[in-house]
């Protein structure tokens, strides 16, 4: 059932404040979630004020800014700083991005950076992401087939083919669409996901695949497929540009035309 | 998911609304307004069954400043749910899925309900 508070723990209070360093001129307020496990407290929202002329473009330079001039505690993940990775994934300004490459120019007004929303907190912006990665694994994505390969060669596929699974196979599986879609907040224990059902889609239309039957048997649920609402969140939201919102609407038309 | 004690990381109150998904729940609630609303339109039906000096109360509550206001929230909840219900028909055949399409789309369906109840409740009154 969808809970709408946040639990008695997860409510957050008021952090600290860090003041701008001597001389700056140009600065930019970022409010900050912070969660210490060790501590017994509940979450809070520290502010730091910081000086963009010392600071790279990114929201993600300034998290690392902090971390290395102000608070060393501050914990996040990060990796490529290119986009690629996905590791930054977090809320900042209201949406669900990549920190490293959102630019702090960008916003306007207070950066305001979160966890993913409606996660179990690690610590600080570090979301547990378990359960997102065993739906990942419960759609078997990988290539499935009965026939042998052929003897001198890979399983061939047409350019036609390939350009299908083009877009879809750019999910870096950062989590932003899932953790952006109110049907994923409230069910997230049954309901799949936009990324877990986009990637679903990526091997229900891979030519070289034989389960595509089984796949979408998997699939045929009330939940696991079916709570997609077409909230379109994910779309929104999605730092790649691709369209989960689209490829779930692709599985829901292939399961009325096996039908017909 | 609130294992291991962990903090739940907020969401609804730290989101910024994209339009469409005001819409996906103005869906909702006016679909359930509507549903509230065949009431009315069973005791409608009940009073004018029972004779005219019955249905004289109806009509009494009806045409009140609130029995207008509820009849004008319903009429926009039937218009809305009705250009919303067809944006989802699209959305069936795999079509109007670009952000931008679903961004029209849903400003579209807001600026009909709103235009539609206007003009009927300027030809009804």
């Amino acid at each position: 059932m969808a809970v709408f508070k946040l639990p008695q723990n997860s409510k957050i209070t008021k952090g600290r404040h860090f003041g701008a360093a001597e001389g700056a001129s140009n600065t930019r307020s970022f409010g900050v979630y912070r969660y210490d496990p060790t501590s017994g407290e509940n979450p809070r929202v520290d502010t730091y004020e910081i000086d963009l002329d010392s600071c790279g473009p990114m929201v993600l330079d300034a998290l690392i800014k902090i971390k290395n001039e102000i608070d060393p505690t501050l914990t996040f993940r990060r990796s490529c700083r290119e986009g690629i990775c996905g590791s930054c994934a977090m809320n900042i300004d209201g949406g669900n991005t990549l920190a490293c490459t959102r630019a702090i120019g960008s916003i306007k007004g207070n950066v305001r950076v979160y966890p993913l929303p409606h996660m179990p907190v690690v610590k600080d912006l570090v979301p547990d992401l378990t359960n997102f990665y065993a739906q990942y694994a419960s759609i078997k994505p990988w290539l499935q087939t009965q026939t042998p390969p052929p003897a001198d060669r890979e399983r061939l596929q047409s350019k036609e083919d390939q350009e299908k699974i083009n877009e879809p196979s750019a999910c870096i599986l950062c989590a932003c669409c899932s953790a952006g879609c109110p049907s994923y907040w409230w069910n997230s224990d049954r309901y799949l996901g936009p990324a877990v059902l986009l990637a679903a889609h990526r091997w229900l239309v891979d030519s070289r695949d034989e389960a595509t039957g089984e796949r979408l048997d998997q699939l045929e649920d009330p939940f696991r497929l079916y709570r997609c609402h077409t909230i379109l969140n994910c779309t929104q939201t999605c730092p790649k540009g691709l369209n989960p919102a689209k490829a779930i609407a692709e599985i829901k038309k292939m399961l009325v035309e096996r039908r017909v | 998911m609130s294992h291991s004690g962990r903090p739940l990381s907020p969401h609804l109150s730290i989101y910024r609304w994209p339009i469409t998904m005001t819409l996906s729940i103005l869906h909702r609630v006016t679909g359930v307004a509507m549903s509230c609303g065949l009431i009315v339109l069973a005791a409608w039906l009940m009073y004018a069954a029972s004779g005219p000096e019955h249905y004289q109360y109806f009509r009494a509550a009806i045409s009140s400043p609130l029995g207008i206001a509820v009849l004008i929230g319903w009429s926009f909840a039937f218009y809305l749910h009705l250009a919303n219900g067809i944006r989802h028909l699209v959305w069936d055949t795999g079509r109007g899925f670009e952000i931008r399409q679903a961004n029209a789309s849903a400003w579209f369906a807001l600026l009909f309900a709103v235009a539609l109840t206007l003009i009927s409740w300027l030809v009804a009154l």
